[in-house]
């Protein structure tokens, strides 16, 4: 799996000059790996929750929401119970916000309250868990649920804050520089996870 | 974005992003905790040399609502009255180290002039007879939303008419309107009797009728305007009964309008004088909507402005 898996051309070429560590971006989740993530993940919330009573699945756009989509699809699937989802923007918490220009702010849903119920964080990359920190200060404004968990699809490390995942789709060792790009059908039409060398900065972070 | 002095700032996509940004500041309203931490640490001044409620209120909780400290300086109670010029007054405030200065003055050009002075951000909140930007937006806004309510989507006002009633010469409100709703797509006609259009209005991107009646069945929005009687030192009209009758917004003008027509007006009303009660009230009317997008619309700003890095 060394970067065949890639149908699109949707990599930047690193251009001249740009030889001294530029290796190729690889691949480290396909589509179906993707799916058996989301499936054990939802399997798991499900057993920890002890069915789907409670539950509140909160994406963090802009591909947590899919995500968050897709787990309660597989939920369906399986207890035949349709568990509300929504979205949770965290741009206005961020503690990083002075240090770019200002940042474009995304869309915030709430399907129920959220006041005693079991929100479950969805997201797609955990790495340094100031996204995740952000979250829960946003999550706090809108209500106190019972108990708040975090599924990722992918932990690749390098943590900066006290902050674990209780679910995990894939650990996925990496390097500080490099970036793990995560595709979604619903929003860049493939379903893939792959490592970005250190000198590619794609524009989503 | 730097300063926001003139609706002419603003091209179709920054506006429709300070609008976008706006529907998401309006949740805010609806939440338990009614505030965001994104301004925390920065300071916002309301400079206001004019009387003001709405706009500056709706400032001040933008500003708190976004956890920046908002401080009110108004002309009477502060050494303005004291015979401090506009430039000292404003280097004053900016030295103290705020990040904006809001700015209401009574001259056409002075928060343009501040903000020449100062590096703080500067917002217009109203100058003169020239614009008064953020009315603007939160019109755009209210008027957006009642395009939504037949398509959901709605981003441009393009093939829309918009007729904006009343004292033109003397209103910021018109100029930051014909600017911001032409930008979205809209077409504007004035409608005024000829002492109330202002000179060189040739040159706007308008059209220009002194018949309300006949442009009434063809506007999608019927934006009326104050009869500004402070600023009418006599002669525009012989009498309020008068303009009523020609250009007020009456009950049978109400039945006149296009099928699906809306109502705007930047209050305060004059009921009875450019508006009637039945036209104020009626269910068409965005009036209320108006403010209450003041704060989202400022909200929305406030961040553009202060909510990065500087």
């Amino acid at each position: 799996m060394s970067g065949t898996g890639a149908p699109q051309a949707q990599r930047d070429d690193p251009g001249p000059g740009t030889a001294v560590g530029s290796e190729a971006s690889r691949v480290v989740m396909d589509a179906d790996q993707i799916a058996r993530a989301c499936a054990r993940i939802a399997h798991q919330i499900l057993e920890a929750n002890r069915g789907a009573e409670g539950l509140v699945l909160m994406g963090i756009p802009t591909r947590g929401v899919p995500l968050a989509y897709r787990l309660a699809t597989v939920m369906d699937d399986v207890e035949g119970v349709r568990v509300p989802v929504g979205a949770l923007d965290v741009t206005m918490y961020r503690d990083d916000l002075r240090q770019h220009p200002t940042r474009p702010v995304g869309h915030t849903e709430l399907p129920v309250e959220v006041e005693g119920s079991t929100v479950v964080l969805v997201d797609d990359v955990l790495y340094s868990g100031r996204t995740v920190r952000a979250a829960l200060d946003a999550l706090g404004d809108l209500g106190r649920p019972r108990v708040v968990r975090l599924a990722v699809l992918v932990d690749r490390g390098h943590r900066e804050l006290p902050i674990r995942a209780d679910h995990i789709g894939s650990y996925v060792p990496t390097r500080t520089g490099e970036h793990v790009s995560v595709r979604l059908a619903e929003i860049d039409g493939v379903d893939q996870v792959s490592i970005e060398p250190a000198d590619h900065v794609p524009e989503e972070a | 974005m730097r300063h926001l002095l003139s609706a002419a700032d603003l091209d179709r996509n920054q506006t429709t992003e300070i609008l976008d940004l706006a529907e998401e500041m309006s949740l805010v309203q609806e939440r338990p905790v009614k505030k965001l931490p994104a301004l925390r640490g920065r300071t916002v001044v309301n400079l206001f040399f004019e009387d003001s409620t709405r706009t500056r209120s709706s400032f001040e909780i933008a500003g708190k609502w976004l956890s920046a400290d908002v401080i009110n300086i108004s002309a009477k109670g502060s050494s303005v009255s004291k015979g401090e010029s506009l430039r000292d007054t404003v280097l004053t405030v900016a030295a103290m180290g705020v990040d904006a200065l809001v700015i209401r003055h009574h001259a056409s050009g002075a928060p343009w002039q501040a903000s020449r002075w100062i590096d703080a951000h500067v917002l217009n909140a109203g100058d003169g007879t020239h614009e008064h930007p953020t009315q603007a937006l939160l019109d755009a806004f209210t008027i957006r939303r009642h395009f939504r309510r037949t398509v959901p989507d709605q981003v441009s006002f393009d093939g829309k008419t918009v007729a904006i009633v009343g004292d033109i010469t003397h209103s910021r409100v018109a100029r930051s309107n014909v600017l911001l709703l032409t930008t979205l797509g809209a077409q504007v006609i004035l409608v005024a009797p000829p002492t109330l259009l202002p000179s060189g209005i040739e040159s706007w991107p308008v059209l220009v009728c002194t018949d309300l009646d006949q442009v009434l069945p063809r506007a999608d929005i019927v934006m009326m305007l104050r009869v500004q009687q402070e600023r009418m030192s006599g002669g525009y009209f012989p009498t309020p009964r008068e303009y009523t009758i020609g250009y007020g917004l009456t009950r049978p003008r109400l039945e006149a309008m296009k099928p699906g027509a809306a109502i705007c007006h930047p209050g305060p009303m004059n009921r009875g004088l450019e508006i009637s009660a039945d036209a104020a009230d009626a269910a068409n009317s965005l009036i209320l909507g108006q403010v209450a997008a003041g704060v989202s619309v400022r909200m929305s700003v406030l961040y553009e402005l202060l909510g990065g890095s500087e």
